[in-house]
């Protein structure tokens, strides 16, 4: 660490989905952050296409450093470190952003810190609102994960307690969104229609909440048997010639996704005596999840954090906050070879 | 690249095979290595690159050009290449200079050619390995000078002329394989200026394998299992080969 701050100053890379990110930070203070999406040019996929996101990575990389570093004006010599997602994620993207953090670190001989991806979602929230209590229930939802998390140390020590046995929350978003002629991304267009519906409308199936359920799967989540039940329910209202209530639909789609999100995440908080949940990821924005945890964790005597919706979604200030905490650790950074992880456990948040 | 000098050190980069480097200034070679793994760029190239700094006793920051191939070649480990290039010619202020990768072959094979492996007045063919049965591939005159190509493409579609490259070793008992050195990029980081300029995206030659999202099928007919797969935000490491789009990357 440089001798002119007692915080580090880290630079973080993220391209691990569709959006490619470089933030920096110093300690938990964001100085920079830059995203490039490619979200527009997977619309007509209906999905993330993983060749279309990789290439437009590498379009993305460098000018979106170039960006970051002009917006935090900080001199690269000062860096304490260079932080990038190893995994979880698109292979194809992450080495994108892993060789390119490489190279900076080779280039300015600065330590580099392969860090992971769901754990950045956590540790953004430092960004907005300090230094995060421990242990704490964190709920990542997105359209890559639907997890989760018993944070007891932000650096060393994440447990997964649950996660989606089928779908992503998100993905479940885009599934429905689809089905009821709405576009791509679902998240935002399901939030905004549900708006105008009754959420009472229609009572959807909550994925693994029966008894028997509970006994295997008590902080796991399921979205595809919700999907197709609004499937089945929109197809029979057609077939019965009956104009499809979207708005009453996406409201009563969107209330049994969030009952259950937030009713798990309470329940795994209480189970484990955290006194703090936190919200991370896109699916974090969505207005309906944020008023049903708020609610519920004030009624369970928790307290619940969210970042800023900026920061909700993937972003390189989420890796560099998460560097941030594994050099405050005095953990030793990783090796120049290592690889990409698609696939790279949250118990492993420095590979 | 575009103010060569005489003093500068070039570092040269190719991915679009296995993982090589070399270092050279004015003309004259510093360091060259390859890692010969069609699977381990990202985790090679930047070691292999730091060794090479070492044995030519520089720093990565004494880099002041860079050149790299941009394939074509398969895409995952090409891109390894070509954001390392961008990357280290963003930090030394410089623009880094794409070449076609097929082009070092070929430079190569005509800077390399004994009394064994005479010039052919019809010229030659220089092949890259594109994976699925296939190969990329350009067409050159005697001298080295690309006049077709690049295409990707079944071996069987290759003009009839001498073959030479690093995906020659595929066409085992073809009588027109001349010459099957493996990519070394001294000749690239010695001469770039020579080279023909390819531009920096990759020469990816085929399109992302996606389909556009259609209509749904049905969810009341018993039997029609709808297309519910676990999502595992994984895609093939190792080429575009696997593309089905992947749902819900929208929300991060
Ligand atoms: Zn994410």
């Amino acid at each position: 660490m440089n001798a002119s701050s007692a915080e580090p100053l880290v630079l973080g890379i993220e391209s691990s989905c569709d959006e490619t990110g470089v933030g920096i930070v110093r300690g938990n203070t964001l100085l920079a952050n830059e995203v490039a999406s490619s979200v527009d040019l997977h619309v007509r996929f209906g999905g993330v296409v993983p060749e279309v996101a990789s290439r437009a990575h590498l379009e993305a990389m460098v000018p979106t450093l170039r960006r970051a570093l002009a917006a935090a004006d900080v001199d690269l010599a000062q860096l304490d470190g260079i932080a990038v997602t190893a995994g979880p994620g698109l292979m194809g993207a992450l080495v994108v952003g892993l060789a390119s953090a490489k190279t900076l670190a080779a280039y300015l001989n600065k330590p580099l810190y392969g860090v992971n991806h769901l754990a950045g979602h956590v540790a953004v929230d430092l960004l907005d609102h300090g230094d995060l209590p421990t242990p704490c229930v964190a709920l990542l939802v997105s359209g890559g994960h639907t997890s989760l998390l018993l944070v007891n140390d932000m650096a060393t020590d994440i447990v997964e307690i649950g996660s989606t046995i089928d779908d992503a929350a998100g993905e479940a978003y885009d599934k429905v969104a689809r089905l009821l002629g709405l576009p791509y991304p679902g998240g935002p267009v399901i939030d905004k229609a549900a708006a105008e519906g009754n959420p009472k409308a229609i009572r959807f199936p909550r994925g693994l909440t029966a008894r028997h359920d509970l006994d295997k799967h008590r902080f796991d989540f399921s979205f595809s048997g919700l999907k197709t039940s609004v499937s089945r329910w929109v197809e029979t209202e057609e077939r019965a010639g009956r104009p499809v209530p979207v708005a009453d639909v996406a409201a009563s789609f969107q209330e049994a996704v969030c009952d259950v999100l937030s009713a798990k995440t309470v329940d795994a908080a209480l189970h484990h005596g955290a006194q703090h949940i936190l919200i991370g990821g896109g699916v974090a924005a969505n207005s309906r999840l944020r008023a049903l945890l708020e609610e519920r964790a004030v009624a369970a005597g928790l307290e619940l954090r969210r970042p800023r919706p900026g920061l909700c979604t993937d972003n390189g200030a989420m890796m560099a906050a998460l560097g941030t905490q594994v050099i405050k650790a005095g953990l030793r950074p990783s090796s120049f070879d290592i690889s990409a992880n698609s696939g790279l456990p949250v118990s492993t948040i420095l590979v | 690249m575009t103010t060569p000098r005489p003093d500068g050190v070039v570092l040269a980069i190719d991915t679009s095979t296995v993982v090589c480097a070399a270092l050279a200034r004015g003309g004259e070679l510093l360091a060259t290595g390859r890692v010969d793994d069609t699977r381990a760029h990202v985790e090679a190239l930047t070691p292999l690159i730091s060794q090479l700094c070492q044995q030519a006793e520089l720093a990565m920051s004494d880099i002041t050009e860079v050149a790299v191939g941009v394939g074509p070649g398969p895409f995952t480990g090409l891109r390894v290449g070509v954001v390392t290039a961008l990357t280290v010619a963003e930090l030394a202020g410089t623009t880094a200079r794409g070449v076609c990768s097929l082009d070092i072959a070929a430079r190569q094979h005509v800077l390399g050619r004994t009394a064994s492996s005479p010039a052919v007045d019809e010229g030659f063919v220089a092949v890259i390995d594109a994976r699925r049965k296939e190969l990329y591939w350009a067409r050159y005159d005697a001298d080295g000078a690309r006049v077709d190509g690049p295409f990707v493409g079944p071996a069987d579609e290759l003009p009839d002329l001498p073959v030479v490259g690093p995906a020659a070793t595929l066409l085992a008992d073809d009588p027109r394989v001349i010459d099957a050195t493996p990519l070394d990029v001294a000749v690239l980081a010695q001469l770039a200026a020579t080279f023909a300029d390819a531009g920096l995206e990759p020469l990816y030659l085929r399109k992302p394998d996606a389909e556009v999202s259609t209509s749904r099928k049905s969810a009341l007919q018993p039997g029609v299992r709808l297309s519910l797969t676990k999502r595992h935000r994984q895609d093939s490491a190792t080429d575009a080969s696997s593309d089905a789009p992947s749902t819900g990357g929208g929300q991060a």
